[in-house]
């Protein structure tokens, strides 16, 4: 009995590991999304690292230069703003904040997703037509529209916000996980697994989700694109992450009373959403085709 | 395409409807504070006239009460009071519709028109240096932040050139065609933009899974040339996947272009769901969540006819 485990378990190594590796190496023929994933990993490293190479603090103000933005110097890369703080360092810890409100609402929204999509596909019924009627309503009302209600009326802390973020987003990972679900329930290996008495959770978790992973994750991964642009909208419109916590999203909403005199403090942030989720949304192009090759 | 299939499809909208409000109205009520925080600093404002208002908005009825009537009263185009402006929701509503309307038709009506050609081109020429751009220009589109474009356009355009107007619908003292011309150039192509690169994604990749069919070798065998194959064969297919993301896009714009609105400040519905936010005005945000939310279950049938009306096989299936 033991020597029969150890055996299936090893021939189960072998054959799992060479599937990865073929993935790996579509991944990597897919030059955008290789780029992009660098490009991703280099941001994170750099707003990690951020207090320990910059000489501010976000929220640290030169009285002496109090009233008007000051251009790009050679003390502030980027310049400073109506407050006298540095540009650059906003920036940064800027980044710190988009960046993780991006990362968790995308988890958010996958664990969400992923767990009504399940249970939706795997006991059809009344759970799936009740689970997808309440999809299908949060899918009709409007994202952003909802978001800005949601955060004037509960006025979020950051943490009450990525958790709205991912809430409202995780629609289309139900929807897809359910289908994969209604396919895979009824394959042989799900119907042996029953036979020997697997039940519910079990099938669920060890027998199906396993191989239902690619396509969540590529949704996982457009899921943190997509929240970063909530975000960033939302604290752009005043209303996401307020100040003196630096976003993208808000340093651009203060960058734009001073367009026409400091246009500098609007083009960095901007340029930093829009490379971040371009990088994002071409690994997921990437992931896509390593995971789910189709000719 | 029958009355049956309308009927039905408008009759099963009905529980999707109710689902909405339900949740619309648990989210307002869950909230702390009230409508009538805005008053709370207010000392002109009296205890009792404060339960005055509170009586005569119904805003001491039992929460379940309080919802029957707003749904009975939502069914019959009675939306309530804004509490910003006094005058009722409605009215304000379809006051705001028509410059918003006109933004979201023009750009919606350019984004097709541009939209479709670069999805059914590079679709026909996969792989190509065309396809490749396109591609590559359909990702910058869909990872450009909307409020950042219009904030460039404004700094490029009216700022440094100082060749359009950077906000607005129509120069003070003025109004002529060529003016509201020039106030809607901004605003469409940043709302057109993204619509474009999305919807040529949609599209080229229906294209693709159409042109792989047998019926469009088919097509080529019995002499056909491309254009004809892809404009009379291909393209009512390939548009099917498509048709929803249009239809339901396009109500999105409508009930809310927020961020182009505010930037250029658009007096739109958007604008009008900005300013509804900074008043507290919760039963116009009512209103427009529930217009909103309403649209995109009309744009879902809308889409069903449209496919019914593309494909004999949803027709008669």
């Amino acid at each position: 009995m033991v020597d029969l485990t150890t055996q299936t378990l090893e021939v189960e190594t072998a054959r799992s590991r060479r599937p990865y590796r073929q993935m790996a190496a579509r991944f990597m023929r897919h030059r955008l999304a290789v780029v992009g994933a660098v490009v991703l990993i280099l941001m994170a490293l750099i707003v990690i690292a951020a207090p320990w190479f910059l000489p501010y603090r976000y929220d640290q103000q030169d009285f002496t230069i109090l009233g008007v933005p000051t251009p790009p110097s050679a003390e502030h890369w980027l310049g400073t703003d109506e407050l006298g703080r540095d540009a650059l360092t906003r920036l940064v810890y800027g980044g710190r904040v988009s960046l993780g409100v991006g990362l968790l609402g995308a988890i958010i929204s996958t664990l969400v997703g992923t767990a009504i999509g399940s249970v939706a596909g795997f006991y059809r019924g009344i759970w799936d037509m009740l689970l997808m009627r309440f999809t299908d309503v949060m899918l009709s009302i409007p994202t952003l529209p909802l978001v800005l209600l949601l955060s004037t009326l509960f006025r979020p802390s950051p943490g009450l916000l990525i958790v709205i973020v991912g809430g409202l987003i995780w629609m289309g990972t139900a929807r897809l996980v359910r289908s994969q679900f209604l396919a895979l329930r009824e394959r042989e290996y799900v119907e042996a697994a029953r036979a020997l008495g697997a039940a519910g959770p079990r099938l669920i978790l060890r027998h199906i989700l396993p191989n239902a992973l690619g396509p969540i994750t590529v949704a996982a991964t457009l899921a943190v694109g997509t929240s970063i642009m909530l975000e960033s909208g939302l604290s752009f419109l005043g209303f996401g992450i307020l100040p003196p916590v630096p976003t993208w999203g808000n340093i651009l909403n203060s960058a734009s009373g001073w367009l026409s005199i400091a246009p500098w403090l609007a083009i960095p942030p901007g340029l930093c959403i829009f490379f971040t989720v371009l990088a994002v949304n071409f690994v997921g192009e990437g992931l896509r085709d390593a995971m789910e090759p189709r000719g | 395409m029958s009355l049956s299939f309308l009927i039905r499809r408008l009759l099963g909208a009905i529980p999707l409807l109710f689902g909405i409000s339900l949740v619309l109205f648990t989210i307002i009520h869950l909230a702390p504070g009230g409508p009538l925080d805005v008053y709370a600093d207010n000392p002109s404002v009296s205890a009792e006239a404060l339960d005055q208002i509170r009586a005569r908005y119904g805003l001491d009825d039992p929460v379940p009460i309080q919802y029957v009537k707003w749904l009975s009263a939502m069914v019959v185009g009675d939306w309530g009071l804004s509490i910003r402006t006094g005058r009722p929701v409605l009215d304000e509503i379809v006051l705001r519709l028509g410059p918003t309307l006109l933004l979201g038709g023009i750009s919606m009506a350019l984004a097709f028109c541009l939209a479709l050609p670069l999805g059914v081109i590079s679709a026909a020429r996969r792989g190509s240096r065309l396809d490749e751009a396109v591609t590559l220009g359909a990702f910058a589109g869909i990872s450009l932040p909307v409020f950042w474009s219009a904030l460039l356009l404004q700094l490029i355009f009216s700022i440094w050139l100082g060749w359009l107007p950077s906000a607005g619908m129509k120069s003070v003292g003025d109004g002529s065609l060529s003016d509201r011309l020039l106030h809607l150039i901004m605003p469409v192509t940043v709302l057109s933009l993204a619509t474009i690169a999305s919807w040529s994604r949609y599209i080229r990749s229906g294209m693709i899974d159409v042109l792989g069919q047998d019926y469009i070798r088919t097509a080529y065998a019995k002499g056909r040339r491309e254009t004809a194959v892809i404009a009379l064969h291909a393209l009512r297919n390939a548009m099917i996947p498509a048709v929803t993301v249009i239809a339901i896009d396009f109500v999105t714009i409508i009930s809310g272009a927020v961020i182009t609105e505010t930037v250029f400040a658009w007096p739109g519905i958007g604008r009008l769901f900005i300013e509804s936010m900074n008043g507290r005005d919760y039963p116009m945000l009512m209103g427009l969540m529930m217009m909103g939310s309403v649209g995109v279950v009309l744009a879902n049938i809308i889409a069903d006819l449209a496919y019914a009306a593309l494909d004999p096989r949803i027709r008669h299936g």
